[in-house]
């Protein structure tokens, strides 16, 4: 983080870095196939010989063909929509609650004394340990879906957010008053680009954690959805309709974190123009 | 902290507890639906000398540390090798990186049909919880490791064994301890979420709060999300204390 900050008020490295793919990164890439693959033919040589029967372990190929099939149906790419409304909307509320929380706790004393101990209690219960009486309180709807994601966004932002701006050296603070910044100039120019890295860590955390807690909720209580599709494919012993949610779950989260990640660094050169 | 501060924080609670006492005593609320304080206290008295939510918490605590320890050795030794051996992180890593994005809750229905709704199931389940963060964090604690301290133990003529031993898991330690310290909050949540999921005939303190959902006690659900909450809290404390023991001789400084 301090490295961070410190380079950034450095004359800027203007060298345009190419995407070049060297020697090394070929071979990266050809050494990552080989262990997917062998499973891949494991699992078919396994699906062929019917070591495991089909309803148990599908072979690769009906996995994928009924892949296709559930994107041109539109059962597969409906679910997703109405899984990342969910996912996007609690995010959203969670996220921002507690970046609200955060920054108050990280900047007055008084707050965060009155406040803290309380948050800390309530985000030691585990996002599903708050389920079984929303469901009573709220019911099975939308409402609840919402709630628990935004719960499970909104522990990690607060808590990042919060330890970021206490982390602000002092130092930096100290050079802020040197040059009279008013109580704003030092929030906007010194204190929040300063927390901005772990602030943001805990975005990712928390969209992280929303998509873990939309699964589960989706599991448990839900019509539709991925984590519906999954459930509805284990009951009827439809294990390719289960496979091919399950790949989708994952693919939606690597994606979700990438794209975080480009945003950051879109955010930090901003800050580099900034300074 | 001084006595004021810990005055101070008592104000949220204590407002809450007054606004849901004052809510049932006034009935402004359905009361079957929010419970009054009291018959919390009632069901939390019961259930205690009854035994039934404790005997379900205990089953829920020998899963929860037996899926914690199996997960964590294997992710121990897993980063090891990845962190050690450039041959395995490169045939095994992008495999590994790539499974970890899948939801951990989006593996139950799989495990729940290939080992059914038993144990095994669910101890898998809790193990698979905690061996990522472990992993992950021990891998990139090894590779922390630096050039010339490797160096060192080179010219101290050290072998394998002694490599990872006096090395690379003392170097390693602080990382393995915060994936250590992840895979217990991440271990008792994978415990309550396969007990929710993975039938509730068998004992468990989730299986005890989803029974009390379906009959409709309010106060028996209450009465579990505390304990579940104080549990972590509990596991929370206890690896932190755990962390600063055996991380003591570190020092200040880091």
């Amino acid at each position: 983080m301090t490295a961070r900050i410190e380079t950034s008020t450095l004359p800027a490295f203007a060298v345009p870095r190419l995407p070049s793919l060297s020697h090394a990164a070929v071979t990266r890439l050809a050494l990552s196939w080989p262990l997917p693959l062998a499973v891949l033919l494991l699992w078919h040589l396994a699906a062929t010989f019917e070591w495991l029967p089909p309803q148990i372990l599908p072979p690769p190929a009906v996995v994928a063909t009924t892949f296709v099939d559930l994107v041109r149906t539109g059962e597969l790419p409906d679910n997703l929509w109405i899984s990342l409304g969910r996912v996007l909307a609690g995010f959203a509320a969670g996220g921002a609650a507690g970046l609200v929380l955060g920054v108050a706790m990280g900047l007055s004393p008084t707050t965060r004394d009155v406040l803290y101990p309380s948050f800390r209690a309530i985000a030691q219960v585990p996002s599903l340990g708050w389920l079984p009486l929303l469901m009573l309180l709220v019911g099975l709807g939308e409402a609840l879906k919402i709630i628990l994601i935004a719960k499970a966004a909104f522990v990690p932002v607060a808590l990042n957010t919060y330890q970021g701006l206490r982390g602000v050296p002092t130092r930096y603070i100290e050079v802020a008053r040197v040059y009279r910044f008013t109580r704003w100039q030092l929030l906007v120019k010194v204190v929040f680009p300063a927390a901005f890295p772990q602030v943001w860590n805990g975005v990712r955390y928390g969209l992280t954690h929303a998509w873990l807690a939309l699964v589960a909720v989706e599991l448990l209580a839900s019509s539709e959805g991925l984590g519906f599709m999954i459930v509805y494919g284990r009951q009827l012993y439809q294990l390719d309709v289960v496979l091919a949610a399950v790949v989708v779950v994952g693919t939606v989260g690597y994606l979700l974190d990438r794209l975080l990640t480009v945003l950051e660094q879109r955010l930090l050169r901003w800050r580099h123009d900034a300074f | 902290m001084t006595s004021n501060t810990d005055w101070r924080a008592l104000v949220l609670p204590l407002a809450a507890l007054a606004l849901w006492y004052a809510l049932t005593a006034l009935q402004l609320v359905d009361t079957k639906l929010i419970v009054p304080p009291g018959a919390v206290l009632d069901a939390a008295w019961q259930v205690a000398s009854g035994g039934q939510l404790l005997a379900g918490l205990r089953a829920s605590l020998v899963r929860d540390l037996s899926g914690f320890a199996a997960g964590s050795a294997a992710g121990i030794l897993f980063g090891l090798l990845l962190g050690v051996s450039r041959w395995a992180e490169r045939l095994v890593g992008p495999t590994f990186h790539t499974l970890k994005q899948i939801s951990l809750f989006a593996w139950l229905p799989l495990l729940s049909t290939w080992l059914g709704t038993g144990e095994a199931a669910k101890v898998l389940f809790i193990a698979l919880s905690a061996f990522y963060p472990v992993a992950l964090n021990t891998f990139e604690g090894v590779r922390g490791v630096t050039r010339a301290q490797l160096e060192v133990a080179r010219v101290l003529g050290f072998n394998r064994i002694q490599l990872a031993a006096r090395l690379i898991l003392p170097a390693a330690s602080a990382r393995i301890a915060t994936g250590l310290h992840l895979a217990l909050l991440y271990a008792w949540l994978a415990t309550i979420g396969a007990e929710y999921l993975l039938g509730s005939s068998a004992q468990g303190i989730g299986s005890v709060v989803i029974r009390g959902k379906a009959t409709f006690h309010v106060e028996l659900i209450v009465v579990g999300m505390l304990l579940i909450g104080g549990v972590g809290l509990l596991l929370n404390r206890l690896a932190a204390a755990v962390e600063d023991r055996v991380l003591h001789w570190r020092g200040p400084g880091h």
